[in-house]
């Protein structure tokens, strides 16, 4: 092209510079002036210092006033198929932490996993969650994860490590020594897999299961009774009697988000045809699953076996069998014949069940499930549970090894000896005459300190793998976010320990091709089967359905026919007389339990599991000790005064009703000293007061000292006014007035509705009205909605101090209250939330309209607009709005998952994070609503009923909560609001609310009208 | 028998001239101020001190630093808010009442009762200002035109009718309060010796000249000023008791709550003005201009409101019995008569609806020490009844799982602290700087009929 010049003397200029001598003249133009030779050696005037100081002024500006690059944010390339930003995907996963299983889904929003939601294709769990697996989410941006293993407490790198690991191995194996793998039951057949193959490498290797909470006692008596060493499957919803003994089902025990779901389908009067099953409770401490029953019986533990015998003895007479020795200076303070009565009237449709891990206790609850037919009925011993395998002996026997120098090397698979067994300092100094230890562990716990090396773990939401929970129940997880930091899969470091060249994927993938693919016949093709199974996370082999509908039918026949195949009854003699010669009944003892946040206190760094209400007592950020009213009344104990117990725990003391008199309650996986910042020093740790008797782990113990001090400590409570008042808040009926009127204890409703009229015309919702429904005969307390919601709507914990102080964000509340004699009280619950008034008192008298009606029914909050007056607040009177007094996220006062890069991670980007000083509260999960609308809408279709799953309501075990169109006349909701025991909370008040609650019903043969406490 | 009416004690003691008149109570402009005028000024500096870093706590940390609570969500913030409006109400109410029903002795006191208003009101918007959890946002209270659309205000909103109602009484009471001082800022000038302070008081004065013409118009314009102002002393309160009384909260659900907070208010600034003029006469010598007949005058009104809010404290017990709703039942007999809060509450009784009853005794209303106690503990009283009132309705309302006390934290104590400050430094300006007592007005009553005329 030619160039064309503008003037005379451009036109000589450009004939002679070449390109590159062009663009240096650019340049020198503009920056001409620094290489001036004038410049560089002018005097110091004051024209030249303000030449310099506007050119450094300017050039600062111009660095630092352009915005910084964002250097994080990677484009995707070439976008991968199942990826669009903005859009959530779901991946069938497992949960499993040692102890409980949950299939789940995960919400994997733009590459992170948000959210976890139980898997409905399940049959057991039926796609509920307990609130430690919706908590679990959090557990995988734990700042104080471990980044890299460690050797000796320094940094090391991984292929370092395994190599150390194997030469101190092959050292151990040449030796001669004993390798010990100590571990959280293993229920990943791959992982067995491995093991053996581990084993056939180093032929020296025992695996030692252990577990903080034991279920050894049930392991070995079935062992002793049937020849079979498990847990066996129970089915409460078969059962139309349930006697339970301290057996927390639907609160902690076994494998409760099943037991809850079985036991609302037991107890469901739609399905069940109004037959509802019994439960009668007897334990000590006050449990949820004690507020449940309908009759619940405080005993002492150590009458525990002597009231079984009784109960054996009496179900004996009816049926012919033999009596077993008996107490004869023992009278249960109850009627056993009763019960007994109630049992043998459903005989093989009931359950009996003890929490005990004595031996010989579960063994007469075995001979009475006998006796009762319930095997093959409402137990099964061929499909158990394998997700309980330690037998404590085992420890005893393995610290004695390891003290008698027998054992070369240890590995400790994701356990916490050091903290969470009695005898810890035992065990420490067994440790120390071992020469390699090894500790699997995703942080630095209690034990970490006294193991050589600390090899980091994968959360579970960052590996591959595959459980066996139950015998021929199968699922499976996969990874749904890279690895954060440098871990390691248990599987992993087994495979490479062993030398098998493939990964844990591939490993997975063969065993499953090996042992899966055959038992069925559904696939031809593997790759099309694995694919399914992994999309679908669950696997049932077909045998195993077509023997529980038919194969259990022929053993029952059996059963029927002959006596019991194996005899037990030597056993039960033999047990029922070491019940006898137990010592005192009266005797003041200590019982230690978990509790439904924290459990075994693994994940106690978890601040939505630590902020979590106790059901019963309404503690959060503290473990206490619950004395009975009486009890307290005798020794003037207030609750939060500290009591010293034994000398060896200074702990608050709790005045719970319907404790039993001689007994201390006090819930276990508190007081971690190394778990991380939220959960380090929060309660007491009362795992050194179990008592080993024989190997066998006693979860109760004597008390020898009690010492009350005179110092009050602050417990953060969140309820503190436990009756009424008489006001018909949770509305109550037996089930004998709800067979002869269905609206029994919701009388008031019709007066109300009679009365009701009003100056302004109702409101009108042309297209939707959302509705949701609380059955409250289904809800058992178990807090899972509470951490569902939290973990949805991005609810900010606030800490020790500011629960405390009544200022807990959580929107959703579980309210209790007792009523009855205070030594036994009967226990109500009810979860509210906002209830979304269609005449809300709070849209009125919002100054600056932050808060308004949809036309679809919703009370809205506009974050936006929201100046703070809490006038809302004041005039709500369900007090259901919270106000951010701080500002929660960001804010090193408040050091939580949202102070950290890592921990804002987990925040649901659909849902705002509120500033301070905004009203916040529970908007339907407005935001499900919106993105299931829109879907209807791109494909063309009406909503589906029951397709908008508010996160409570996916997180409900029990189903108790259902959302819904109340202007479709055949939702589930609108049937349920239609219900004659459907009502509204201070419905008087013509809130019109759109959460409506069903009547409690307690299957009881006398009438409800109780006084209060 | 005839009936007597009995003579009236003379509004200002001593034949004086109207030079002496001017010379008493200008005396403090001329004056360098005594030790005890700068240590209580110091002392409220110090107050406002801690005033405003409690507010710079609440400013930059939040609303947590208060003592409150998800139930009981409002606490000192309003109670303190509603007991300064309330104490805002005796100025306009004393001279305007009194103007409009021409009771002409409150023109030695209506001055001092109009700036103790400005000061009251000034301290009571702060609150709920201060109270808002975002108060960077405030301006979103006004009903502005603006670029969002069709966004206005909640028009249903109490809180909105209190922005309106409390700005507009603020203006009118102002207003009222800077005319009336008019004449006697250019006597003040007139008399000053500075050019500095003739030229500040001859500027506020705004070129008044004192013609017969200016003098018509300023009473005509005080008359309607007044008039309209009536109207607002007693909107201002209702307003501000509709708060309540609009909401669905027992013992705040109830029709009596506007006329019960008027004469609340009434009383608590009718109080206030008998503590501060009490102490005014004594520090000023002014017991010639505010006489002890003008306090009786005070207790005598005193007496008259206290069995108006006593027959209202026993309205509401009897209506809530009445009406057998169980929560109102509780309400008023198990938190309030009984309960936790019982112990204010019956403070709140002793002191508003008993102790005045004294006042019926002339003995009694004679003793200025026993005045001045009686009238500081109406004041007490009156705060009782607000924090009865904001906290047991909220601290134990419906659902007994919502119910918890409340304890103030230090901030909000801090910042009541600083209000109370800065109204005593505001008396302190104004009786340091501006026309204590209404001097043209008293001019105008200081002859009796039954005297005979001062020989000049």
């Amino acid at each position: 092209m030619k160039n064309y010049w503008t003037n005379l003397d451009k036109n000589h200029a450009i004939d002679t510079t070449s390109i590159n001598e062009k663009i240096t003249d650019t340049e020198k133009s503009n920056l001409e002036f620094l290489e001036d030779n004038e410049f560089v050696e002018m005097a110091t005037s004051r024209r030249n210092f303000l030449k310099l100081c506007g050119f450094s002024v300017t050039v600062a500006a111009l660095a630092t006033g352009c915005e910084t690059p964002i250097t994080n944010a990677i484009p995707l390339l070439i976008k991968p198929e199942e990826i669009t930003p903005g859009i959530a995907n779901h991946y069938a996963s497992t949960y499993f932490d040692g102890n409980y299983f949950c299939p789940i889904l995960v919400k994997v929003r733009d590459g992170r996993p948000i959210k976890i939601e139980g898997n409905d294709l399940s049959k057991t769990t039926k796609g509920g969650t307990t609130a430690q697996v919706q908590a679990s989410v959090l557990n995988l941006y734990d700042s104080e994860r471990l980044s890299t293993p460690l050797i000796k407490g320094e940094k090391s790198k991984w292929e370092e490590t395994h190599v150390q690991v194997m030469s101190h191995l092959q050292a151990v194996t040449k030796k001669g020594d004993k390798i010990i793998i100590l571990s959280t039951p293993i229920i990943s057949p791959s992982t067995l897999k491995a093991l053996d193959l581990f084993k056939e490498k180093y032929p020296t290797t025992e695996v030692v299961y252990y577990e903080p909470v034991s279920f050894s006692g049930i392991l070995k008596a079935n062992l002793e009774c049937f020849g079979k060493q498990v847990v066996p499957s129970y089915y409460f919803n078969k059962a139309k009697v349930i006697v339970s003994f301290s057996a927390d089902f639907l609160g902690t025990w076994l494998s409760p988000v099943e037991f809850i779901s079985q036991y609302a389908e037991g107890r469901s009067l739609q399905t069940a045809g109004n037959v509802m099953a019994k439960h009668i409770q007897l334990e000590a401490g006050f449990s949820v699953t004690g507020s449940n029953a309908d009759v619940r019986i405080p005993i002492h533990p150590l009458e525990e076996g002597n009231i079984l015998i009784a109960l054996y003895n009496a179900i004996a007479t009816k049926s012919g069998a033999d009596l077993l020795p008996e107490n004869k200076d023992y009278q249960p303070p109850f009627d056993v014949l009763s019960i007994a009565n109630e049992l043998w009237l459903n005989k093989s449709q009931s359950l009996v069940l003890s929490g005990s891990n004595d031996m010989n206790i579960q063994i007469i609850v075995n001979g009475i499930n006998q006796l009762l037919n319930n095997y093959n009925n409402t137990i099964n011993l061929d499909f158990p549970y394998l997700t309980k395998k330690a037998i404590d002996e085992d420890m005893t026997r393995i610290i004695a090894e390891m003290n008698s120098g027998d054992v070369g090397a240890i590995l400790l698979n994701d356990v916490n000896p050091a903290y969470d067994y009695p005898e810890a300092n035992q065990f420490i100094a067994a440790l120390k005459k071992v020469d390699f230890s090894a500790l699997l562990t995703d942080r630095i716990t209690e034990t970490a300190s006294h193991t050589e090396d600390v090899l980091a773990l994968d959360n579970f939401l960052e590996s591959w793998g595959d459980y066996e929970p139950k015998k021929e129940e199968y699922s499976f997880a996969q990874p749904c976010i890279p690895k954060l930091f440098d871990t390691c899969s248990f599987l992993e470091c087994l495979l490479i320990w062993t030398e098998i060249k493939t990964t844990p994927y591939e490993f997975i993938k063969l065993t499953t091709q090996e042992n899966l693919f055959p038992t069925q016949t559904t696939y031809t093709d593997f790759d099309n089967f694995w694919s399914i199974a992994l999309q679908s996370g669950i696997f049932v082999p077909k045998e195993k359905i077509e023997i529980i509908k038919t194969v259990t039918k022929e053993k029952q026949k059996k059963v029927e026919k002959e006596e019991p195949i194996l005899d037990i009854n030597k056993k039960l003699y033999e047990s029922s007389s070491k019940i006898n010669i137990k010592k005192d009944k009266n005797s003041l003892v200590l019982e230690m339990i978990p509790n439904i946040a924290i459990g075994s206190g693994a994940y106690a760094n978890n601040p939505w599991l630590q902020e979590l209400p106790d059901p019963i007592t309404k503690v959060s950020w503290d473990n206490v000790a619950s004395v009975s009213v009486k009890y307290a009344k005798e020794k003037g104990i207030i609750t939060g005064q500290l009591i010293s117990i034994n000398n060896t725990i200074t702990i608050p003391a709790f005045v719970q009703p319907g404790q039993e008199n001689n007994t201390i309650t006090i819930a276990l996986g508190y007081g971690r000293k190394n778990v991380g910042k939220a959960g380090n020093n929060v309660g007491q740790n009362s795992y050194p007061l179990l008592k080993i008797v024989n190997g066998e782990k006693l979860y109760h113990t004597d008390v020898i000292s009690v010492t009350f001090l005179n110092t009050e400590y602050p417990l953060a409570l969140s309820q503190t006014h436990d009756v009424m008042e008489g006001r018909s808040i949770i509305r109550e009926t037996s089930l004998k007035q709800y067979l002869e009127k269905p609206s029994s204890g919701n009388e008031e409703r019709e007066e109300i509705l009679k009365e009701s009229t009003s100056l302004y015309p109702a409101a009108e919702f042309p297209g939707h009205h959302w509705g949701l429904s609380i059955d409250l005969n289904a809800c058992t307390g178990c807090n899972s909605c509470l951490v569902a919601c939290q973990a949805e709507n991005n609810v900010p914990v606030v800490g020790k101090e500011q629960v405390q102080k009544r200022r807990i964000m959580h929107w959703i509340r579980l309210d209790r209250y007792y009523a009855g004699n205070p030594e036994n009280p009967e226990m109500v619950q009810m979860p509210i939330m906002c209830q979304q008034c269609d005449s809300a008192p709070c849209e009125n008298v919002c100054p600056v309209a932050a808060t308004m009606r949809s036309n679809e029914g919703i009370n809205q909050m506009a974050y936006n607009r929201c100046i703070g007056t809490r006038y809302c607040m004041s005039n709500c009177p369900y007090k259901m709005r919270r106000f951010n007094w701080f500002q929660f996220a960001k804010n090193d006062s408040f050091d939580f998952n949202m102070n950290n890069d890592l921990g804002r991670m987990v925040l649901n980007p659909d849902v705002v994070v509120r500033s301070r000083g905004v009203v916040e509260k529970c908007s339907f999960c407005t935001q499900r609503i919106q993105e299931s609308k829109l879907k209807a809408k791109l494909e063309d279709r009406p909503l589906k009923d029951g397709e908008i799953l508010p996160a409570c309501a996916q997180a409900c075990p029990a189903k108790a909560i259902v959302f819904g169109d109340l202007n479709d006349t055949k939702s589930e909701v609108s049937q349920r609001f239609n219900n004659p025991r459907h009502y509204h909370l201070l419905e008087q008040l013509h809130t019109q609310p759109s959460v409506g609650y069903l009547t409690k019903i307690r299957n009881i043969d006398n009438d409800i009208n109780k006084e209060e406490v | 028998m005839i009936y007597e009416s009995p003579v009236r004690d003379p509004y200002v003691i001593g034949e004086k001239s109207y030079h002496q008149i001017t010379e008493d109570i200008l005396k403090p402009i001329d004056k360098t101020p005594s030790k005890a005028w700068y240590i209580v000024l110091y002392i409220s500096i110090v107050a406002m001190c801690i005033g405003g870093y409690s507010l710079y706590k609440t400013f930059t940390v939040g609303i947590g630093t208060w003592g409150l609570n998800n139930s009981v969500t409002w606490g000192w913030g309003i109670i303190n808010f509603v007991w300064w409006i309330g104490i805002g109400h005796a100025g306009t109410a004393f001279s305007i009442f009194l103007l409009v029903l021409r009771q002409k002795w409150r023109t030695s006191i209506n001055r001092s009762a109009e700036a103790m208003t400005i000061f009251a009101i000034i301290c009571a918007g702060l609150y709920p200002m201060a109270h808002m959890g975002r108060i960077w946002l405030c301006f979103y209270i006004f009903p502005y035109p603006n670029t969002r659309g069709p966004l206005w205000v909640n028009f249903n909103s109490p809180l909105f009718w209190d922005v309106v109602a409390i700005g507009t009484y603020v203006l009118a009471s102002a207003t009222f309060w800077y005319l009336g001082m008019m004449p006697d800022f250019v006597t003040i000038k007139e008399r000053a010796k500075t050019k500095l302070s003739k030229f500040i008081y001859g500027t506020l004065s705004l070129g008044w000249n004192a013609s017969s013409k200016t003098w018509n118009r300023y009473e005509a314009i005080s008359y309607i000023l007044g008039g309209l102002a009536a109207a607002l002393v007693v909107s201002v309160h209702s307003i501000v008791a509709m708060d309540f009384a609009t909401s669905v909260i027992p013992g705040w659900h109830t029709t009596i709550f506007p006329p019960f907070f008027v004469v609340g208010a009434i009383f608590s600034g009718f109080s206030m003005v008998l503590t501060l003029v009490i102490i005014m006469r004594k520090a000023f010598n002014l017991q010639d201009y505010i006489t002890s007949s003008h306090i009786d005058a005070i207790t005598r009104i005193l007496v008259f409101i206290s069995l108006i809010m006593g027959i209202a404290y026993l309205t509401e017990l009897f209506i809530s019995w009445y009406s057998g709703n169980g929560f109102e039942i509780f309400t008023f007999y198990r938190n309030r008569v009984t309960g936790t809060y019982s112990i204010p509450f019956w403070l709140m009784i002793f002191f508003n609806a008993v102790l005045p009853q004294l006042f019926w005794s002339k003995k009694f209303r004679n003793n200025l020490t026993l005045v001045f106690i009686i009238s500081l503990c109406v004041n007490i009283g009156m705060w009782f009844e607000r924090f009865i009132i904001v906290v047991t309705s909220l601290s134990k309302d419906y659902l007994p799982a919502n119910w918890t006390t409340y304890t103030p934290s230090i901030i909000e104590v801090g910042i009541f602290i600083g209000t109370l400050g800065f109204f005593v430094f505001g008396l302190c300006l104004f009786l340091r700087f501006l026309p204590i007592i209404a001097v043209s007005e008293v001019k105008s009553v200081t002859k009796r009929t039954s005297e005979t005329p001062l020989e000049h």
